[in-house]
């Protein structure tokens, strides 16, 4: 039972929010509640401009349950402009012709779903930045 | 803190086992172990298990694992930390050994994981990823080494070949090993033609699923003395540390950082230095895993472990064998029994009983032992005393 | 004074043509391309519904609008293919945008005339000065049965108004609406595909309510054809709007812009709200538009616009249609198109 779950990461994976370390200014993605870099415990929250350069990706040719009707799909790793990194699907684009270093942007999508009668759950995936 | 041997090694052969249950291997391989120490002994059991309730909907294996073997009445324990599981369970016993809790503690290491479907399989194995900001994404672990790989090989000219090479070197030690699920050889041309995974990795670069178990009795080196039966080996260091689970929030995606530090506290322990070592059990659970642990151990520098296997310096007769038992690549990963089988090759090499494998002159034996994308590492040094 | 102060498009990338289409039932897609004035569709992709075309599409708004999200007090989504018969795309829409919870949300179902449903109440919402502004939106992802005449037409893209009171780009100077009980298409519940009453769609249904519309608001408004610089119909192809505008006495001119099915598709809810949005890229400021949709079941909402110097400033901000529509295309092939539209049947 994916709803609570999905729910809660709503914020995150709706509108991108992220913490903001009131003492160090590290962004965490997700939030947390002490910071990995100077261990304190006050964030502020900001959302995340969606905008960030491919570091490395994959495409999955053996996808997992749920996602078998979208391969070959991409997942990438992707340095935010506010510097911290988001993993997250590539779509909108074709998989064989990306490079690291890519311009990328969030776009709101579906990721998976309950069954056909179930749960949708909506999350980022990043796009090529073509403007469109 | 007492000294700790491992005074008995049992296995069983690794493959998809349609004809046995969890609770078979578990104690077949345990029975293996005490027949080879030569005693009957259990003070208390420590078991190394992933998901046993993903594979097969069966938790609680420290009863169900004891009762089995007839040892009810004394501690059992389960411990999990992913693919690490069995070098954790070995951790696990090896304190009690050296805290005194435990004349004679008892490893175990198993995963039972085709009663499920490959998708099954492929979900259960992905929770040693971060369910909700990797998994959730669609990522596999193919998917994630494959990452990975691609940042390797643009960072440092890694090759397709050189990739190809720790396979194809793995399957032709493993061709030796009777207890290997894949035991034969492979070709560079069968290595680049398999099916695409996760690009670049291919089918012939990952591990496969499998069903293992492995087991290993420990006890003090007092008492190993007096039991005459081997040579008497010591665990002479154990070294375990954490990383971020997600690779998403580590600074270097190439440095495996659990790796660096498990290893490094596991030679300080034994008072080594990593040139000491004569030859490695690494956790190759896909091709580029095996370059990156040597690298982040300091085995080769950072770079060189591509070229390095392709010339041959980690082959059986290069300069530091590594994954002389055909390792997880050959063998077989039955993610919790690993830790525990790879510990189980370096006793054998350490004895001197590794037969067409045997690393002549091997004294000193290192186990790398991961979970998940290097969000976890145990690392033990293996010593013939 | 009320009007727009943003608008924001959406189209997916995927295209598929009517010969590809046609290829499969053993149609004639030169006779069916000129019959309907139509060349090709757009396809949205399987990650993309009317909840996340939606979101594309008004994120473009926010962001033509420079406002704070925060300031929207009403959230309408107009669509006939909402991704759930039960559970408002509007929260969902709402949540993505930060806009919630101080704000009332609706998903509205008119055939293809719920996206300037939503224009129309919000409109008259920021008017009444309930609110300082409004979100309506046209979304949809529509489907044609398989082999059925409107496989070549249904298609998929939002357009997204916000509406207030300051820095308004198209001022809003009238509106009319046109509605009687005509079942001339209806999808009942639980069935997969729309259906139609074929040939009756046209006079009795499009026709009629367009006819409607227009007239009552030229007589309301004392105007005539061609005091209007554009005019957008909705599209259900490309032959029914142009016909319309000829008979009522407009010119190509003037539908020019505003003219997307025959690139585009019918995207329903979304289909004059997006050829308005296409007119507002190309329009000059003090330029009176006409807007008027039509949802079978049967009414049409006519609009009259006029733009302001600010529409020059901010259009730039987010992408236009036609770069939406002319750049990045892919084009499928039908199997693969039937398998994102989930036509392909697979075991449960």
């Amino acid at each position: 039972m994916n709803i609570p779950r999905h729910w809660r990461e709503t914020p995150e994976r709706y509108r991108l929010e992220a913490a903001k370390c009131r003492k160090c200014g590290k962004i965490a993605f997700p939030a947390r509640l002490i910071c990995p870099d100077c261990g304190h415990k006050e964030f502020e929250k900001i959302n995340l401009s969606g905008k960030g350069k491919l570091l490395t990706y994959t495409i999955i040719r053996t996808a997992p349950e749920g996602f078998e009707d979208i391969a070959p799909y991409a997942v990438g790793i992707v340095e935010m402009e506010e510097g911290v990194s988001v993993m997250g699907q590539v779509t909108d684009c074709d998989p064989e012709e990306l490079k690291t270093g890519d311009t990328l942007v969030t776009k709101f999508r579906r990721m998976s779903e309950e069954g056909k009668t179930g749960l949708i759950m909506y999350s980022y995936k990043f796009v090529p930045d073509i403007g469109v | 803190m007492k000294e700790v041997a491992i005074i008995g090694i049992g296995i069983i052969k690794f493959g998809e086992l349609w004809d046995k249950s969890l609770r078979d291997i578990a104690v077949e391989s345990a029975l293996n172990c005490l027949e080879d120490s030569g005693t009957d002994r259990i003070d208390s059991i420590n078991i190394g298990c992933m998901s046993s309730g993903l594979f097969i909907g069966q938790e609680h294996l420290a009863s169900i694992i004891a009762d089995y073997l007839g040892r009810l009445n004394i501690p059992s324990t389960r411990v999990e930390s992913a693919c690490a599981s069995g070098g954790l369970a070995v951790r696990s016993a090896f304190l009690e050994v050296a805290a005194g809790m435990s004349d004679y503690a008892l490893a175990i290491g198993v995963e039972k994981m085709t009663d499920v479907s490959m998708g099954e399989a492929t979900y259960a194995l992905a929770t040693a990823a971060d369910q909700d900001y990797e998994a959730f994404h669609g990522i596999t672990f193919p998917g994630l080494y494959a990452m990975l790989a691609r940042t390797h090989m643009e960072r440092w000219g890694t090759t397709r070949e050189q990739l190809a090479e720790v396979a194809i070197k793995n399957h032709r030690n493993g061709s030796m090993n009777q207890y290997a699920q894949f035991p034969f050889t492979i070709t560079l041309d069968a290595v680049l033609k398999s099916t695409m995974i996760a690009d670049p990795l291919r089918l012939l670069d990952c591990s496969p699923v499998t069903d293992g178990a492995a087991a290993l009795l420990l006890t003090t080196v007092e008492n190993a003395k007096k039991l005459k039966k081997h040579p008497v080996v010591v665990i002479s260091g154990i070294g375990s540390a954490v990383d971020s689970i997600a690779l998403s929030q580590r600074k270097d995606l190439l440095e495996l950082k659990a790796v660096k530090t498990a290893a490094g506290m596991a030679l300080q322990m034994s008072g080594r230095t990593i040139n000491d070592i004569d030859f490695a059990e690494v956790h190759d659970c896909f091709t580029i895993a095996e370059i990156l642990v040597l690298e982040s151990m300091g085995i080769l520098e950072p770079g060189k472990g591509g070229p390095a296997t392709l010339e041959g310096y980690t082959a059986l007769d290069g300069k530091f064998p590594v994954n002389p038992s055909g390792g997880l690549k050959s063998k077989g990963h039955p993610v919790g029994a690993t830790g525990v089988a790879q510990i189980f090759e370096i006793v054998n090499q350490l004895r001197g009983n590794s037969g067409k494998r045997q690393i002549p002159g091997a004294r000193i034996g290192l186990a790398q032992n991961m979970g998940g994308s290097g969000g976890s590492c145990i690392c033990h040094i293996i010593e013939a005393k | 004074m009320v009007g727009i102060i943003g608008y924001g498009t959406q189209i997916p990338r995927y295209r598929i043509k009517v010969e590809e289409i046609a290829k499969v039932w053993g149609a004639d897609a030169e006779t069916l391309k000129r019959g309907l004035n139509l060349n090709e569709k757009s396809v949205p992709a399987p990650d993309e519904d009317c909840a996340t075309l939606s979101v594309g599409a008004a994120r473009n708004a926010l962001v033509r609008a420079g406002i704070d999200p925060a300031l929207i007090g009403a959230v309408y989504v107009g669509s006939e293919s909402h991704p759930y018969a039960v559970k408002p795309t509007g929260t969902i829409v709402s949540e993505a945008l930060g806009i919630c919870p101080h704000v009332h949300t609706a998903d509205l179902e008119f055939a293809c005339k719920a996206g300037t449903e939503g224009m129309f109440i919000a409109l008259y919402l920021v008017k009444s000065g309930v609110m300082t502004c409004a979100l309506a939106i046209g979304a949809d992802t529509s489907q044609g049965a398989p082999g059925d005449a409107l496989e070549y037409s249904a298609s998929a893209g939002a357009a997204a108004f916000i509406m207030g009171r300051e820095n308004i780009i198209a001022e809003l100077l009238d509106t009319h609406c046109y509605m009687t009980d005509t079942p001339d298409f209806w999808r009942r519940e639980n069935a997969h595909y729309p259906e139609h009453s074929g040939r009756f769609t046209g006079e009795p249904a499009y026709k009629k309510h367009v006819f409607g519309a227009v007239n009552a608001i030229l007589d309301k408004t004392g105007m005539k054809p061609e005091d209007f610089d554009y005019l957008i119909f909705h599209q259900p192809n490309g032959k029914f709007p142009v016909q319309a505008a000829r008979q009522l006495g407009f010119t190509e001119a003037q539908y020019h812009y505003g003219l997307l099915t025959p690139v585009l598709g019918n995207t329903y809810s979304a289909s004059s709200p997006l050829g308005f949005a296409a007119t507002l890229d190309e329009a000059d400021p003090d330029q009176l538009i006409l807007l008027v949709s039509y949802g079978s079941g049967a009414g049409s909402d006519a609009f009259v616009f006029r733009t302001t110097e600010r529409l020059l400033k901010n259009r730039d901000l987010a992408p236009k249609v036609r770069k939406q529509l002319d750049e990045h295309r892919k084009y499928l092939e039908y199997g693969v198109y039937a398998k994102f539209r989930g036509k392909i049947l697979k075991p449960e």
